[in-house]
């Protein structure tokens, strides 16, 4: 992957730069010792590192927008971070550039119930957001798998999803406003308590702009009353064809499940090597998830059996209670760690058309043996956002060359077949130099010109999202 | 100038490349509001749904697409277009088609966006002519994609002023079994917003809550036994506020607006915190006043002229003025004015997008 070389007379600018900081932050927030700076050399993509020339920890939007206008005045880029999770390399410094970090501003600053709505610094864990409010019976809808650790400033950078979005939507059909930081330090409000914008909608191309339009230091979230219970049902099939026939069957019934996660027989396999959910040893499982009062799950459990025993399964297990829900999501939540402990893994995030499923699966398995690397698929069924684990040796050399190659392959193959190359976890650098297969060159210019308009000297979390040689000239033409 | 009408996107990039003047684009004429002075370019010719993969809710339309036709083919497989297309040819006295590219271009959305979203919401990709005659595409056909940055978003709801959309990609639904009404008489504005806000804040699932002239309305849809569960536990919650009674069907006439239509009356369109609804009403001084989302959307009908917009003061939202003379809506301005910052982001983009200002001009000022 390459980065832009770091501009030497950026480098050299830092201990002025230093001294013009100390003055807007207090000693603390601002990290200079290179010892210090490491701490923020990656994100969860943690294949590719660079320490940043320094970090700060703004605690208030004034201070935010003070950082900015230094960095914008003195040409310094700046990479807005939140937890730091992302893994699309979304947060990852130049040596050039400013880490700005939000992590101390986190307080929940209003909840509404009346209005349905919670205003909260950015700096706030997804997870935390719900924690705010579920006592009194709501919650904040996105549930990246993330969510314990990664922050609402990320969630809006990327449109973050997750498991639940085929009911509840992502990011953006969560969001209602923001204060926004521009990088000339201008401070913005956009939206608010209110449901649709007043003139173009910014706050809609804002969310999953990467951090590269201006920094959200708070953000106006819908929240949503807790469903009564909720019950899975797990069922195994003895090929993906039927499998994704079954989800597709389910979707065209009027059944709307609030999750239908799917799991290969790779993934199945290792699960259950690791967590022991007692998992049937099958070619596909699918977990279904349905909401409501008891009597309520228990009638949309049944339609969903009715449609799934058309299909003759090999297993089917309906849970009665919470325990049975518990050990038939354990499997699925380890899914992850499971790969994990068979060797490093890469995880792709491509979408695709849930028609094409059993297609782009059989390819992947033939890719799978081409490229001599195994993998598992793990994704979310009903919206088509696959999740395949890409096992690799990162000791071997060549490995992860190897690794990332097979990668864009099946990234490609999403795109050929009517889908994107991602679908929750953003560009990044990890899929940046992919976009010239998804987008023609004019396409990708309409999406840059409003990176222009917001940040016209392209400083804002450089290097990102557009392939350096698309974005080449107007990098050159802001400096 | 003779009104344009091609019939490919090919052409109509060619059009928009070659124009000499400005540009007014029109779908079926049924719901711009404002004004615009331009020589017409409809996009009535392309027309046609290209895909609809009913296991996949996904539907794919050229812009001239009429919304019955969509609405047709969707409901052929059981499905709908979840947000509720307002039809507004009532309310703003016009004849003539709507099309699905005048909905997202004006981000048309009904009663359901409380619940459900906005057309922006289900909105998964389009392809537009920006104002050089260039083809571009955004977003897509699924329903999760984070691929560069979001112009679907931005398109919905911009009015034309950025580009000319040819095909918009949709995620659909399925209809539901059933469809349960429940309304509530004598509560005035106050008590109704409280109790919308009560019900939207239970787990029944309501996706419509809405008042008019002494009247509340709550929706539940889903499978009949689930219905007939949440509709009964809802009016029992609820009880404090008044007897709740099944009724026949009212949204379709709150969805467009129906008290509204003929006079001469001005009509204004506010969107807001539903706890701020009633003091904008007591302030007002409206003719009649229709509460949907919950309160978070106001009709108002008011005397000709006049200027909502100082009754709203320093309330968050907007207020639009949807129906009125020529005169009115040059003097007060279609749209809400926005704070200068805003005003220089959305001129930066219009520069950007359509740098010869020759889409709609002055439709959003």
């Amino acid at each position: 992957m390459d980065m832009p070389a770091p501009n030497p007379a950026l480098l050299a600018l830092k201990p002025k730069l230093v001294e013009r900081l100390l003055k807007v932050l207090p000693r603390d927030a601002v990290i200079d010792d290179e010892a210090e700076t490491r701490a923020y050399e990656c994100d969860a993509l943690t294949a590719y590192r660079c320490p940043p020339l320094v970090a700060v920890l703004p605690s208030t939007t004034q201070e935010v927008s003070d950082v900015l206008r230094i960095c914008h005045d003195m040409g310094v880029p700046v990479v807005p971070r939140g937890s730091g999770t992302s893994l699309a390399g979304g947060a990852l410094p130049t040596a050039d550039s400013v880490i700005l970090g939000v992590a101390r501003m986190n307080d929940v600053l209003e909840t509404d119930y009346a209005n349905r709505l919670i205003r909260v610094q950015t700096g706030r864990t997804n997870l935390s957001v719900t924690g705010a409010v579920e006592a009194d019976g709501f919650f904040y809808a996105p549930d990246p798998s993330s969510q314990l650790a990664c922050a609402i400033a990320g969630n809006i950078a990327m449109n973050s999803g997750g498991a639940h979005c085929l009911k509840y939507g992502v990011t953006t059909n969560n969001l209602l406003g923001v204060t926004l930081v521009q990088m000339d330090g201008t401070v913005v409000e956009i939206g608010g308590g209110y449901m649709d914008a007043g003139g173009l909608d910014l706050l809609g191309v804002i969310c999953g702009s990467e951090g590269q339009l201006g920094v959200v230091t708070e953000a106006t979230l819908r929240i949503l009353p807790k469903p009564e219970g909720a019950r899975p049902v797990l069922i195994g099939y003895d090929s993906n064809e039927v499998a994704g026939q079954c989800v597709s069957d389910i979707i065209k019934a009027g059944v709307l499940p609030v999750a239908i996660e799917f799991m290969d027989r790779p993934c199945i396999r290792a699960t259950e090597a690791f967590a022991k959910a007692g998992y049937p040893d099958c070619e596909a499982l699918l977990i279904i998830e349905v909401e409501g009062s008891e009597a309520e799950i228990d009638d949309q459990l049944a339609r969903i059996v009715e449609i799934a025993n058309r299909h003759n399964p090999v297993e089917l297990r309906e849970s009665k209670s919470a325990d049975e829900s518990a050990r038939i999501w354990l499997g699925r939540k380890s899914a992850f760690g499971a790969m994990g402990q068979i060797n490093d893994y890469m995880c792709l995030d491509g979408t695709i058309p849930v028609s094409q499923l059993p297609y782009v699966l059989r390819r992947i398995g033939e890719m799978s043996q081409q490229y001599g690397l195994g993998v598992g698929n793990v994704f979310h069924a009903g919206d088509g956002n696959m999740h395949p684990l890409i096992l690799f040796d990162a000791n071997k050399l060549g490995d992860l060359e190897l690794c990332e190659a097979f990668g864009a392959d099946i990234l490609k193959l999403c795109v050929e077949v009517g889908g994107c190359l991602t679908g929750e976890h953003g560009v990044g650098i990890e899929k940046r130099d992919l976009m010239i297969d998804q987008f023609s060159a004019i396409d990708m210019d309409a999406q840059m010109a409003v990176k222009d308009v917001f940040d016209p000297k392209w400083l804002l979390n450089p290097a990102k999202v557009f392939p350096l040689e698309t974005s080449a000239a107007r990098r050159a033409a802001a400096e | 100038m003779k009104a344009m009408k091609p019939d490919s996107e090919t052409e109509l990039a060619r059009m928009v490349t070659e124009a000499d003047g400005s540009l007014g684009i029109t779908g079926g004429g049924t719901r711009a509001i404002g004004v615009c002075d331009a020589v017409a370019l409809s996009i009535a010719g392309l027309s046609g749904v290209t895909l609809h993969e009913p296991g996949s809710l996904t539907l794919v339309a050229q812009a001239g697409t009429p919304v019955a036709e969509i609405e047709a083919a969707l409901a052929a497989e059981g499905q709908r277009l979840a947000f509720e297309v307002p039809d507004m040819r009532g309310l703003l006295g016009r004849e003539g088609v709507s099309t699905i590219g005048g909905v997202v271009a004006a981000n048309a959305s009904g009663p359901r966006r409380v619940q459900g979203g906005a057309c922006r919401d289900f909105l998964l990709g389009v392809r537009f002519v920006d104002g050089m005659g260039r083809i571009v595409s955004n977003g897509g056909r699924v329903m999760k994609n984070v691929t560069g940055y979001d112009l679907v978003k931005l398109m919905a709801g911009s009015h034309g002023t950025l580009g000319v959309l040819t095909e918009v990609s949709f995620k659909v639904l399925p209809v539901p079994e059933t469809t349960v009404t429940l309304a509530c008489s004598g509560l005035d504005a106050a008590g109704a917003v409280a109790a919308m806000s009560a019900a939207l804040g239970t787990p029944y699932d309501v996706n419509g809550a809405a008042f008019h002239d002494g009247t509340t309305w709550l929706r539940i849809e889903g499978f009949a036994p689930s219905v007939a569960y949440r509709s009964a536990v809802l009016a029992k919650d609820l009880a404090r506020f008044g007897a709740w009674f099944e009724v026949s069907d009212p949204w379709a006439g709150i969805r467009d607006v129906a008290a509204f239509q003929g006079g001469a009356s001005d009509v204004w369109r506010v969107s807001l915190k539903p706890s701020d609804a009633p003091g904008l009403l007591d302030k007002a001084n409206a003719e009649d006043a229709l509460l949907d989302w919950g309160g978070g959307l106001v009709w108002l009908r008011t005397k000709p002229g006049g200027d909502l917009r100082v009754a709203l003061g320093d309330l968050q939202g907007h207020a639009t003025l949807v129906r009125a003379a020529g005169d009115t809506h040059k003097a007060l301005g279609t749209f809400q004015p926005e704070p200068a910052p805003l005003v220089a982001l959305t001129r930066g983009l219009r520069a950007k997008f359509d740098p010869r200002g020759i889409l709609n001009p002055g439709r959003m000022g």
